[in-house]
């Protein structure tokens, strides 16, 4: 870890969290008249534990040719959302439910943001001496 | 993967239901057309849509993951399917499509059925467009994170 992450702390990772996090909910409701389509999600808890513990949630490979699930970046499994009714064609998507998230998600973005925007004004202060 | 993929996704989804649109104008233009023979009455069309598979893998090679865990990205129109209802026939004698029986073949597009659709496409398309311009706020916000 250098000193940038070092000085940037959580928040940093919280954003690619977050950027990541945004992706999902984005094809969930891109797939939200898809047939058979399984709404995703991370579990808050379970990618903070594995921040915490430096992303080394990957899969172990033993073998060179083994896959490689490159969209785990360490936020822990990308789990499938408990829809609150059953839908005839199979799609777990409740549009509503995922606009909340998305919308929810994009505040904590920008709750992130104004944290790193805090750290980077600090440095800069630090930096500078003076303001 | 990461908010400047929300616009692949959300693009695509633009993509296919703006074709979910189409299709209903289409049927909606067709629903007065007559044939001569069930088998050539209009049949109202309906999108296929189903979801893009991400290339999530190093290799790209096999879209599951030893896991089992698979990574949609966007979603397409796959393809059309015919509606199956029953085409509606009516006797016309003085039409020129008419049957030897005098009967002509109405399509079975169903006006409120696609009005229906129409609502449910424009609104899946509003939706897509929020989260286009949520994740261009927050990108550009993160651009100018720090000035």
């Amino acid at each position: 870890m250098n000193w940038i992450d070092n000085a940037l702390g959580l928040h940093a990772k919280a954003l690619s969290f977050r950027s990541q996090r945004s992706a999902v909910l984005a094809t969930n409701i891109a797939n939200a008249s898809t047939p058979g389509y399984k709404a995703r999600d991370y579990d808050f808890q379970q990618a903070l534990r594995s921040v915490a513990d430096g992303g080394q949630m990957q899969m172990k490979t033993t073998h060179s040719t083994h896959a490689v699930n490159s969209s785990n970046d360490g936020f822990g499994d990308l789990l499938y959302r408990v829809p609150t009714k059953d839908m005839s064609n199979g799609n777990s998507v409740e549009a509503e439910v995922e606009q909340a998230a998305f919308a929810k998600n994009a505040l904590e973005y920008q709750a992130t943001l104004q944290f790193l925007e805090g750290s980077i004004s600090g440095l800069r202060l630090a930096i500078k001496g003076q303001r | 993967m990461g908010i400047s993929n929300t616009f692949n996704i959300t693009g695509s989804a633009l993509n296919a239901q703006s074709i979910h649109i189409d299709t209903i104008a289409k049927n909606m233009a067709n629903s007065q057309v007559i044939a001569s023979s069930p088998d050539e009455a209009y049949r109202a069309k309906r999108p296929e849509f189903a979801s893009v598979m991400g290339n999530v893998f190093n290799n790209g090679a096999s879209a599951v993951a030893p896991n089992g865990v698979v990574m949609n990205e966007g979603v397409r129109v796959n393809g059309f399917t015919d509606s199956m209802d029953p085409v509606e026939r009516q006797r016309m004698p003085e039409s020129p499509l008419a049957d030897d029986e005098g009967y002509i073949y109405l399509s079975n597009v169903n006006i409120v059925e696609e009005m229906a659709y129409m609502m449910e496409a424009s609104r899946a398309y509003q939706s897509n467009v929020e989260v286009l311009n949520t994740s261009k706020q927050l990108l550009l916000s993160t651009l100018n994170m720090g000035k």
